[in-house]
């Protein structure tokens, strides 16, 4: 199946707009692409009409130009039928939004209409979904834009059985600057599922990150996602919702008892690199950490302080997160020393975690960061960047990142989230350095490259 | 494997479950270390048994009825000779359901437990862990989808909290770390095979010492089979027939 006229249409067409209700999802959604996007949208009603002085259609194939994506929003009875009248009217590919099928237990409809769209290659989302979101393209969400949080164009893709978890997570992702390159909302999943879309990201070249909100798969669909991820080489990060056990169901053997739905899951999730969040905070900072680096590493990490005590902090964090902090060689600690300025060198606990003191200039961060970045004990450098110190300047940021550009070696950075060090802290992320509010939210971006490892 | 397999699964439809005899023979069929046993069905064979191997030996009922050896003291070991067996086949006949007696070599090691279930998800999946009577209170398990590496065995391994008593432990001998692997690996093989024919395996314990790892007992549930039969976790176990080191349970 051809899923570009569904993910990248030209011409759209939203089917079940109102002529009397403004707050209809189909207007709400006929609107948005009419204003705000760049595709060229058409609205159909078979009472036909005017509507934002465009003219509103009786059926699809009334309107003047071939369409790549069709919105439905109809009632569910009519559904069926109005996807009957996009195939035989050359429609591309269609999201519908209705809900009252296979959740309401209408189970027949709904594979008749997938039966009816496999036999003509024709791909659709849903039902019962919120559809898609692509930034700055277009979107299928029947919630007003000026209502919606809206991350930026970028390389991280979400897909979620969910529409209000995924509308929700677009808020933490636009408060944590990643960015999207494109968000779907499967619904009932009813003809494009998870391992579809997978598929279809891992050979997408605008997603570097593929996320997923699952609840739960078929018989042995499991089994070929994980296939699926193990071949597609871009990290995979899953949040899976459902995972306490229902009811007291008989067990028959020590097996079934221990390896229990939700166990099975998240081990054969570890046992295929797929990084599974614990919650949507692990989410948010997995989606963070592999926007920046989609390479695994083993998880030896290298830590640079100005705080003896967030030293410790950050050692107990990674300990209790499997990563190890590996001592140094005589030889790094020598190249860093040469490097240190002279009052620093003096104080600075030349060990890891590296106390540079609080007479640390960027100076000596740079000599720190770099002498780490060099040595082969370590595979991820751990920033803790308290702002406090007078010798530190809001160029630090990108000073820094050019460390990663120059040798490959991912570093990852702590600052206090206050607005007074916006421009300290946009100094590591314009330039792809992920940065947490927390030694927590820093630990976990260092694990999710960890993650990735197949083990 | 399968064709020579299917027959035994078959037979064991109506009980849903297959007996320890005939588990063992499936297990057999597929490489897995079993004890050296005989499905007596008579006294004479359970001693002609006896004197060809060696005492001890272990006794345990084999019953289509009895699914908790343990529960119903149906399992009787380090039988030291004539008389003793005598002795316990005669106590064995007169419990319900009766077909005969499995009389086993006794085998010692570290205890493990290797089980199997068709996943809805995931299909055919292997667990590997801490066996014993102490499985479901230690929880020290690791699983994987099937079939196995030898990489994924050695990642299960050391993924257990007490993968000590695997690799060694103050003094104690390291298992065989090649059997244990040539095991899992040619278990989970077994697995894809049989996968839609089964529901799970127990094989608890697993004795594993630096010679061998050998299966004391199994037993395979089919789909459905015990539909409602069981509804608390399963405690029946007969690991006694083995020497555990006071280390090993530890």
């Amino acid at each position: 199946m051809d899923y570009s006229p569904l993910f990248k249409p030209d011409t759209m067409a939203v089917i079940g707009v109102s002529l009397t209700n403004e707050r209809h999802p189909a207007n709400v959604i006929y609107n948005k692409l009419l204003l705000r996007y760049p595709v060229k949208a058409y609205a159909v009603n078979p009472k036909g009409g005017i509507l934002q002085q465009e003219k509103v259609y009786t059926d699809i194939s009334m309107v003047p130009e071939t369409i790549d994506h069709a919105v439905i929003a109809a009632k569910a009875d009519y559904v069926p039928k109005i996807l009957e009248s996009c195939i035989a009217g050359g429609v591309k590919s269609a999201t519908i939004i209705s809900g009252g099928f296979a959740e309401t237990g209408k189970t027949d409809i709904q594979n008749r209409m997938v039966d009816m769209a496999r036999e003509a290659d024709f791909p659709f989302i849903g039902p019962n979904c919120l559809g898609i979101y692509s930034p700055q393209q277009f979107d299928t969400f029947f919630l007003p834009a000026e209502r919606l949080v809206r991350p930026e164009l970028g390389n991280v893709s979400f897909v979620s059985q969910s529409g209000g978890v995924l509308v929700d997570q677009m808020v933490k992702f636009a408060g944590q600057g990643i960015g999207l390159s494109l968000a779907v909302s499967i619904g009932n999943k009813a003809l494009i599922r998870e391992i579809h879309l997978l598929e279809y990201l891992a050979e997408d070249p605008n997603t570097d990150v593929i996320a997923f909100y699952i609840e739960g798969f078929n018989q042995n669909e499991g089994r070929e996602f994980v296939l699926a991820a193990e071949k597609c080489r871009k990290p995979v990060v899953v949040l899976k919702a459902g995972k306490s056990r229902q009811g007291s169901r008989a067990v028959s053997s020590h097996t079934a008892s221990l390896a229990g739905d939700y166990e099975v899951f998240s081990q054969v999730l570890r046992q295929f690199g797929i990084a599974e969040a614990k919650n949507e905070y692990e989410l948010v900072s997995f989606c963070e950490a592999l926007s920046c680096y989609p390479k695994a590493i083993t998880g030896r990490v290298g830590i640079v302080t100005v705080s003896g005590g967030h030293g410790v902090l950050s050692v107990d964090a990674c300990a209790s997160h499997g990563l190890s902090i590996p001592a140094l060689s005589a030889a790094t600690r020598n190249k860093i020393k040469a490097h240190l300025s002279p009052s620093v060198r003096e104080i600075a606990a030349l060990v890891n975690p590296l106390d540079l003191t609080g007479s640390a200039t960027d100076d000596d961060f740079l000599a720190a960061a770099n002498g780490l970045s060099q040595s082969s004990e370590i595979d991820c450098i751990l920033i803790l960047l308290l702002p406090y110190s007078p010798g530190i300047s809001s160029d630090i940021g990108a000073r820094l990142s050019h460390i990663y550009l120059k040798t490959g070696k991912p570093l990852v950075a702590y600052v206090p989230h206050v607005e007074k060090y916006r421009m300290l802290i946009e100094g590591f992320e314009l330039n792809r350095i992920p940065v947490s509010s927390s030694i927590e939210g820093a630990v976990l971006m260092v694990e999710a490259m960890k993650r990735v490892l197949p083990c | 494997m399968l064709k020579k397999i299917k027959p035994l699964l078959d037979a064991a439809a109506e009980t849903g479950w297959v007996m320890e005899p005939d588990a063992k023979k499936i297990l057999a069929i597929a490489g897995i270390d079993v004890p050296e046993s005989a499905y007596c069905r008579r006294l004479d064979q359970a001693l002609s048994f006896a004197g060809t191997n060696g005492f001890p030996v272990a006794a345990k009922v084999v019953s289509p009825e009895i699914i908790h050896k343990s529960d119903v003291d149906g399992v009787v070991v380090g039988i030291e000779d004539k008389a003793a067996l005598e002795k316990v086949f005669d106590r064995f006949s007169r419990m319900d359901g009766f077909t005969g007696v499995h009389v086993e070599e006794m085998v010692a090691g570290a205890e493990l437990i290797v089980g199997a279930k068709t996943d809805y998800q995931f299909g055919p999946v292997v667990m590997l862990g801490i066996g014993g009577t102490g499985v479901e209170i230690y929880r020290d398990t690791a699983i994987k989808m099937a079939p196995l590496k030898k990489a994924d065995v050695i990642a299960m391994i050391s993924s257990l909290t007490a993968k000590e008593l695997i690799q060694g432990y103050r003094g104690s001998e390291a298992v065989n770390i090649g059997k244990l692997v040539g095991l899992m690996i040619g278990f989970s093989e077994m697995v894809m095979e049989i996968g839609d024919r089964i529901e799970s395996i127990d094989l608890n314990p697993v004795m594993c010492s630096a010679d061998r790892c050998v299966v004391a007992d199994a037993r395979i549930i089919l789909p459905g089979g015990l539909d409602g039969g069981i509804s608390t976790i399963d405690q029946d176990r007969d690991t006694s027939n083995t020497c555990i080191t006071s280390e090993g349970l530890l």
